[in-house]
C-alpha cells in the first residue's frame, strides 16, 4: 500500500514530535527524579559545611571546593593547549599527513572510555611523576581526556569563520597572527566557548578517572598536591557503600543545579558574544 | 610619458596548478594614472589585480614568473615585507566584506595593526577616510554600529575608506560596483575622481561605461592575456584589435 505524499508528511512531522518529545521527557523525567529526592536535603548548611562519619552528616563543603579545582585546572590546561591545536590545524598548516594523523589521535582519544584514562592517570601521574593522589594529578588527567572536545569544537568553531573575513584582514596588511588574533577567534570565540563549556561539564561528572588519581580525601584540600573527592565521586562513594542514600541524592542535585548554571551562564555568554558583533 | 612608472608589471605569467591563469602580462601604471581592465568573466582580471598585492599567495597552487616592480623594486623579492605592501598597495573587492564590528573598528582595523594607538590620530583616520569615501555624513552618528547594518552601498564604500586610512599609494578596486545600486556607484565613481590626485588606481569593471567614464587608460583582458592597452578614449572609439572592438560593441562575452 502507498501513502499519499502529504499522508507521509503527517506521519513523519508526527513521529519526529513524538521521538524529541520523548527524549525531552526522559531528560526532565532524569532531573526530576534526582531533584525530588536530593532537594529537601539541601540546606545552607549542607553547602558550607564539612562532612561528618563519611558524609552521614554534615555538608559538601570540601567537595565543592575540590571539584572547582579540579575542573577549573583541567580546563586550564586543556583549553589553551586545545585551542593552540586547533589554530595550528586550521590557520597554520595545510591538510595533509600530519593533520590527518592530528585529528585521527584526537578523535581516538575521544573514544577512550575515562576509567582507562584514570588508569594511565593514575601509572603515570600518581606513581611514576611522584604527583600522588592529588588535585594535579586528577586535573592532568581530566586535561588529557577533555583535550580532543576542546580541539575539535575549536576547529569547528574556526572553520566557520568566513574565508572572506581572512582575506580581507590580510589585504589591510595583517599578518597571520594579526588575523588570527584579531579577526579568527574573535568571530569564533562563542563556538570555542561553548567547546570550553562542553568540557567543564564533562570534567564536573567525571567520576572514574578521579577515583584513581585524586583519591577520595574527605578533609579540605589546601593545595593542588592535596587529595580531595569530588561531588561525583562523593555520590558515588555515599549511594554505592550505603552510607545515605538521601545524601547521595542531595549531593547529585548539587551537582546538576550546577552544572545547570554552568551551561545557562555560557547560553548568557555566547548571546552577548553575539549581540557585540552585530 | 616621461614620469617612472609606479607600478611595473614585466611578463607576468601566473598559473593554478596546471591551469594558466595570466599568460605574459606586461604593462605599466603611472602615478595618478586611473587603469581600467575591463574583459569577459574569467580573463584574469581578478587574478591580476591579486597578483599585484600578493593576495595569491594564500592559494595553495599559486605559482608565478615574470617579475612585479613598485617604485622600481620586486614585490616578489625574498626580503618583500608583505603585510607592508598590502598597505601600500590596497584593495578593494567586488563583494564588500565588512568585518563583524563597529564602523569605526573597521576603518580603524588596518592602522592599528600597523601600529597606530593614540586614539585622537585613529579618530583623525576614520573621519578623514569615511568622508574621501562619500560615506561620512551618512554615518558619523552611529561609527559605533555595526557594519553589517549598513545597506550594501554603504557597506562597499566603509570598505574603501577601510583602504583609505592606510594612505595606500596603489588603489587596486575589483569591479567595485558590480553589487550596487546606480547612486552608491556614481558615489564610488565621485569618490575615485577625487582620489585619482593622490594614487595609482586600476579599476577592474565589467560595465565599459564605466570604463570609459573613469578611467585614464584601459586595458583588455581575455583568457589571460593582455590584448591590448592604450588610453581610454582611444581604445573605445578606435580599438586596435578587432577582438577588443568586438567585446566593447558587445559582439561577445
Amino acid at each position: 500500500m502507498r501513502l499519499s505524499p502529504a499522508a507521509t508528511q503527517r506521519a513523519a512531522v508526527g513521529l519526529m514530535w513524538a521521538l524529541a518529545g520523548a527524549t525531552i521527557a526522559v531528560l526532565l523525567g532524569i532531573i526530576a527524579f534526582i531533584l525530588l529526592r536530593g532537594l529537601p536535603h539541601v540546606s545552607w548548611g549542607f553547602l558550607t559545611e564539612a562532612p561528618r562519619s563519611m558524609g552521614r552528616e554534615g555538608g559538601i563543603f570540601p567537595m565543592l571546593v575540590g571539584t572547582a579545582y579540579i575542573t577549573g585546572l583541567a580546563v586550564l590546561i586543556a583549553a589553551p593547549v586545545g585551542l593552540a591545536t586547533a589554530v595550528y590545524l586550521t590557520e597554520y598548516t595545510r591538510e595533509g599527513r600530519l593533520t590527518a594523523v592530528i585529528r585521527f589521535g584526537a578523535d581516538c582519544l575521544a573514544g577512550i572510555p575515562s576509567i582507562i584514562f584514570g588508569l594511565f592517570g593514575f601509572v603515570f601521574f600518581t606513581i611514576t611523576l611522584g604527583m600522588g593522589f592529588s588535585i594535579l594529578s586528577g586535573a592532568l588527567t581530566l586535561a588529557l581526556m577533555v583535550l580532543p572536545t576542546i580541539i575539535r569544537t575549536s576547529e569547528e568553531a574556526i572553520r566557520a569563520v568566513p574565508r572572506a573575513y581572512r582575506e580581507a584582514s590580510f589585504g589591510l596588511g595583517s599578518t597571520r597572527w594579526q588575523m588570527v588574533t584579531r579577526v579568527v577567534l574573535r568571530s569564533a570565540l562563542p563556538g570555542i566557548t561553548t567547546g570550553i563549556v562542553l568540557a567543564v561539564g564533562r570534567s564536573i561528572s567525571e567520576t572514574a578517572a578521579v577515583m584513581l588519581t585524586a583519591g577520595s580525601a574527605l578533609g579540605m584540600p589546601e593545595g593542588i598536591f592535596d587529595s580531595t573527592r569530588t561531588l561525583s565521586l562523593h555520590f558515588y562513594i555515599l549511594a554505592t557503600e550505603g552510607i545515605s542514600m538521601p545524601r547521595a541524592y542531595a549531593t547529585a542535585s548539587v551537582l546538576i543545579v550546577l552544572i545547570l548554571a554552568i551551561n545557562l551562564f555560557a547560553y548568557w555568554l555566547m548571546r552577548r558574544f553575539i549581540a557585540k558583533g552585530r | 610619458m616621461a614620469t617612472d612608472p609606479k607600478l611595473s608589471v614585466e611578463d607576468l605569467c601566473v598559473s593554478f596548478g596546471p591551469a594558466a591563469a595570466l599568460k605574459h602580462i606586461s604593462l605599466q601604471v603611472f602615478p595618478r594614472e586611473r587603469l581600467a581592465i575591463i574583459g569577459p568573466a574569467g580573463s584574469g582580471k581578478t587574478t591580476f589585480l591579486r597578483s599585484l598585492n600578493r593576495l595569491n599567495d594564500l592559494e595553495p597552487a599559486f605559482s608565478k614568473t615574470g617579475r612585479v616592480l613598485l617604485d622600481g623594486q620586486d614585490i616578489y623579492a625574498p626580503d618583500t615585507d608583505v603585510p607592508d605592501l598590502r598597505r601600500r598597495v590596497g584593495m578593494v573587492y567586488a563583494v564588500p566584506v565588512p568585518l563583524p564590528w563597529s564602523v569605526y573598528d573597521n576603518i580603524a582595523y588596518g592602522p592599528r595593526l600597523a601600529g597606530t594607538r593614540d586614539r585622537e590620530r585613529l579618530d583623525q583616520l576614520v573621519e578623514e577616510s569615511l568622508k574621501n569615501a562619500f560615506l561620512w555624513d551618512e554615518v558619523k552618528d552611529r561609527l559605533k554600529d555595526s557594519a553589517l547594518n549598513l545597506s550594501g552601498g554603504q557597506q562597499q564604500r566603509m570598505c574603501l575608506a577601510r583602504v583609505l586610512a592606510l594612505h595606500p599609494e596603489v588603489l587596486l578596486l575589483d569591479e567595485p560596483c558590480s553589487g550596487l545600486d546606480p547612486i552608491s556607484t556614481a558615489k564610488i565613481e565621485d569618490a575615485l575622481a577625487i582620489l585619482r590626485e593622490r594614487y595609482s588606481i586600476i579599476l577592474v569593471t565589467n560595465n565599459t561605461k564605466q570604463a570609459a567614464r573613469a578611467s585614464d587608460r584601459t586595458a583588455f583582458f581575455l583568457m589571460g592575456e593582455l590584448i591590448e592597452i592604450g588610453p581610454t578614449q582611444q581604445l573605445f572609439t578606435n580599438p586596435a584589435h578587432h577582438r577588443t572592438a568586438g567585446y566593447i560593441t558587445g559582439r561577445f562575452g
